[in-house]
């Protein structure tokens, strides 16, 4: 039935102006990445003096930047950026984990079990999207530090997670888990009804149909919501520097980098050498989950 | 794109290298610590000053500054001998949202030991939070060796909370003596021959005689404001200058305006600035970093700005009487007010009364622990006056100190540091900035800043 319009859209972006285009945006795109990547391969003297561009008529070419980055210490921290590339991922690969299985498990209730309210959990949840985090910081950072008491009375007592990942994971679950449960719950809800039925009908328990039906069909979904938690995580340094207080044993790669250009902010040539640094990990992670990345985009915002 | 490839792989190599070597010294210095940790231990040998300090081995102290590294890791330094000795590890953390990141941890309830606070604005809001703790007697008692003023800008409504750590001095013009001696200027030493020597140099046509940049990020204004400021105290004083922080003298007072206009006249003059860089409004689109770029290149002759910019040259520049590039104070421009300085500090607030707090506290306020600092790196300065000023070793650092410890001097705190926030690290900026930028009149500027200051 789409078949005729699909063809359309296929002939549109195959014509040469359209390919044409999409070469000119994906050029303009990269440029600031390549500018980048150059300063951090120039030798400081020139990345003060010139910019970037300037390479081109005068290659000098240095490696120095990438071992000040990866080697000089600093912070009371002898082995550079290395301690904090192992708390990021100590930090990003829980805080990916955690809200895609609380969020599935959730989008599969409120998807496929019917029960009084449920639409309205689903729409509350949904709206929990408009708070933005920055306003929870303070009032979160305060329960974990001290806890919550009416007049004495101990509501919910203090952690004690100081200088551990503990308060940077729940913080990061707790913001990702509106948009997690709302794009889980559009994909899970369109899973077809019959295959459903019919393995309840067998006798599956919930459970069951969980792990054994809607969980390989709803891949796609939690692959793309993967990787937009894992590059949101490992690129965040609001949260993570707030609840860990940039202290070298928790704190993650961001909170390193923002440091790097030092006081007076002249080193930029070695936060460039961190940033690619720090790019490397992400790359990886997309390139191996890319093929659901384009399907995924999809997933649970169109119907289809 | 081979040698790169190749040199890389040597690099790691070395860096390999250098790790392990760090990781040798870190296990053979905690062997030594082993030791001294019994309980009230006496400390010998060239332990032995750090007594006072000692019965807190193996305690942690957490710092918090905006000092970054290379700065912080001379800091680092300069404590190491006192944490080996008396066990006491102090672990720092720099950041460059110190000013945004302190507030959150302390309210938040997740405040570090010990703050090093450069805003006496930000330790006033600080200390209304209530967890700020009064420093201990031994500390107080170390402050009275800096110029009683310090005491005041460390005090909020007249209690004492942070003790002054470091010092800088703002009042300084930095110039090429070369250039000078090229051309038969002399250093003006009164605002008139400043005024003169511009005025020649503009005539010249050789060069603009000042440049300038107030670009710096979201801080973007900030070295206009001490622009301003160094004209009222030098031809007002300190009694108008405090005043007009507190807002009883008004940006709009016929005071501030004059001093607004001998700045027009100067740094917003089109015949002297920007040179190097193009006309007035490039001051606003300049970095800070690199206003002062256009002296090395004969483009501009001379910059304020404060003596932290040493750091700015090149490497290969050298500074001093007869370098390539060096500084004079900026003169008064009330011959009558005595030797106007303004400057900056850093003040250190404990947030804890931990003994192992307040032992590093006491470090700390010690002349001792300053010339350990001044020892391991220039551009630092302490206006400690029990600090022996042969030391210094960096010809600017000795300047600064001259100035910061002369008694007779009018020395005053950065005021937009002590204006309540939303003018001196908001309005006052953002004023400034389209003042140069667009060209704004000195009376729109003034009148936008007094509708800001909060009721």
């Amino acid at each position: 039935m789409a078949t005729p319009t699909r063809t359309g859209v296929r002939r549109a972006i195959s014509s040469p102006l359209a390919s044409f285009a999409v070469l000119l945006v994906t050029v303009v795109w990269t440029v600031p990445t390549l500018g980048l990547l150059v300063t951090s391969l120039r030798p400081q003297q020139d990345v003060a003096n010139t910019g970037w561009w300037d390479f081109f008529a005068h290659p000098h070419l240095t490696l120095a930047n990438y071992h000040d980055v990866l080697f000089n210490g600093g912070f009371g921290v002898q082995d550079g950026l290395m301690p904090y590339l192992v708390n990021s991922i100590a930090i990003t690969v829980p805080a990916t984990i955690f809200p895609i299985v609380i969020a599935s498990m959730a989008a599969y209730v409120l998807a496929w079990i019917p029960f009084r309210g449920s639409d309205a959990i689903f729409f509350v949840i949904f709206a929990l999207q408009v708070v933005p985090l920055q306003m929870a910081l303070v009032p979160l950072l305060q329960l974990f530090s001290g806890g919550a008491h009416i007049g004495g009375v101990t509501i919910f007592p203090a952690l004690g997670m100081g200088g551990t990942y503990a308060p940077v994971w729940i913080a990061h679950t707790m913001f990702a888990l509106p948009l997690a449960v709302f794009l889980l719950h559009n994909f899970i809800a369109q899973l077809p009804r019959d295959l459903i039925e019919a393995a309840r009908v067998d006798g599956a328990s919930h459970f069951r149909v969980f792990r054994s039906i809607v969980l390989p069909l709803a891949t796609p979904a939690l692959a793309s919501f993967a990787i937009f938690q894992f590059l949101w995580v490992w690129n965040d340094l609001l949260v993570g520097l707030t609840f860990t207080g940039g202290a070298p044993e928790s704190a993650p790669m961001p909170s390193r980098l923002a440091q790097l250009s030092g006081s007076f902010g002249d080193h930029w040539e070695i936060l460039t050498a961190g940033a690619f640094v720090s790019v490397v990990v992400p790359l990886i992670v997309f390139f191996s989950l890319q093929r659901y990345f384009v399907r995924g985009l999809l997933a649970g915002s169109v119907k289809g | 794109m081979h040698r790169p490839t190749l040199s890389g792989r040597r690099a790691v190599a070395v860096g390999a290298a250098a790790a392990l070597t760090l990781l040798a010294g870190c296990s053979n210095s905690s062997g030594g610590n082993g030791g001294t940790a019994s309980a009230t231990p006496t400390l010998t040998g060239d332990c032995a000053p750090f007594q006072a300090y000692a019965g807190h081995s193996g305690t942690t102290v957490t710092m918090f500054a905006s000092i970054l590294s290379p700065e912080s890791d001379a800091l680092e330094r300069s404590w190491a001998k006192f944490s080996s000795c008396t066990g006491i590890k102090i672990s720092y953390v720099g950041s460059n949202d110190f000013e945004s990141q302190l507030p959150v941890r302390v309210t938040g309830g997740n405040a570090p030991d010990l703050a090093i606070i450069p805003q006496p604005g930000l330790l006033a809001q600080m200390v209304k939070t209530g967890k700020v703790v009064k420093p201990p007697a031994q500390t107080v008692a170390n402050e009275s060796k800096w110029a009683p003023i310090w005491k005041s800008y460390g005090s909020v409504d007249g209690t004492f909370y942070a003790a002054p750590m470091s010092a800088n001095m703002k009042s300084l013009v930095w110039y090429s003596p070369k250039a000078f001696a090229a051309a038969g200027y002399q250093v003006p030493t009164t605002w008139a021959d400043l005024m003169a020597l511009s005025d020649k140099i503009a005539k010249s046509g050789k060069n603009k005689p000042w440049c300038g940049g107030i670009g710096s990020g979201t801080a973007t204004g900030w070295p206009a404001t001490d622009w301003v400021e160094e004209v009222v105290l030098g031809k007002y004083g300190g009694d108008v200058y405090d005043q007009w922080i507190s807002h009883q003298v008004k940006f709009s007072d016929p005071q501030i305006i004059d001093s607004m206009n001998v700045v027009q006249n100067w740094m917003h003059n089109p015949a002297w600035v920007n040179g190097g860089f193009g006309d007035v409004s490039s001051i606003a689109s300049t970095t800070f970093q690199d206003a002062g770029t256009p002296i090395l290149t004969g483009k501009c002759s001379m910059l304020q700005q404060a003596s932290f910019y040493e750091a700015q040259w090149p490497k290969g520049t050298t500074v001093g009487p007869n370098g390539d590039i060096w500084a004079f104070k900026l003169p008064a421009v009330n011959p009558s007010i005595p030797t106007p300085v303004e400057g900056g500090g850093e003040f250190v607030a404990a947030f804890s009364s931990r003994p192992e707090v307040q032992a590093v506290q006491n470090y700390l306020s010690t002349s001792e622990w300053a010339t350990s600092r001044i020892k391991q790196a220039p551009g630092w300065v302490s206006a400690n006056q029990g600090v022996d000023p042969s030391i210094y070793t960096d010809p600017i650092d000795q300047l600064s100190a001259k100035y910061l410890t002369d008694p007779s001097a009018t020395f005053r705190f950065d005021a937009s540091d002590l204006m309540v926030a939303a003018i001196g690290s908001g309005q006052e900026w953002k004023s400034f900035t389209a003042w140069f930028a667009q060209n704004q009149s000195v009376q729109k500027t003034a009148a936008d800043i007094d509708a800001a200051w909060p009721q």
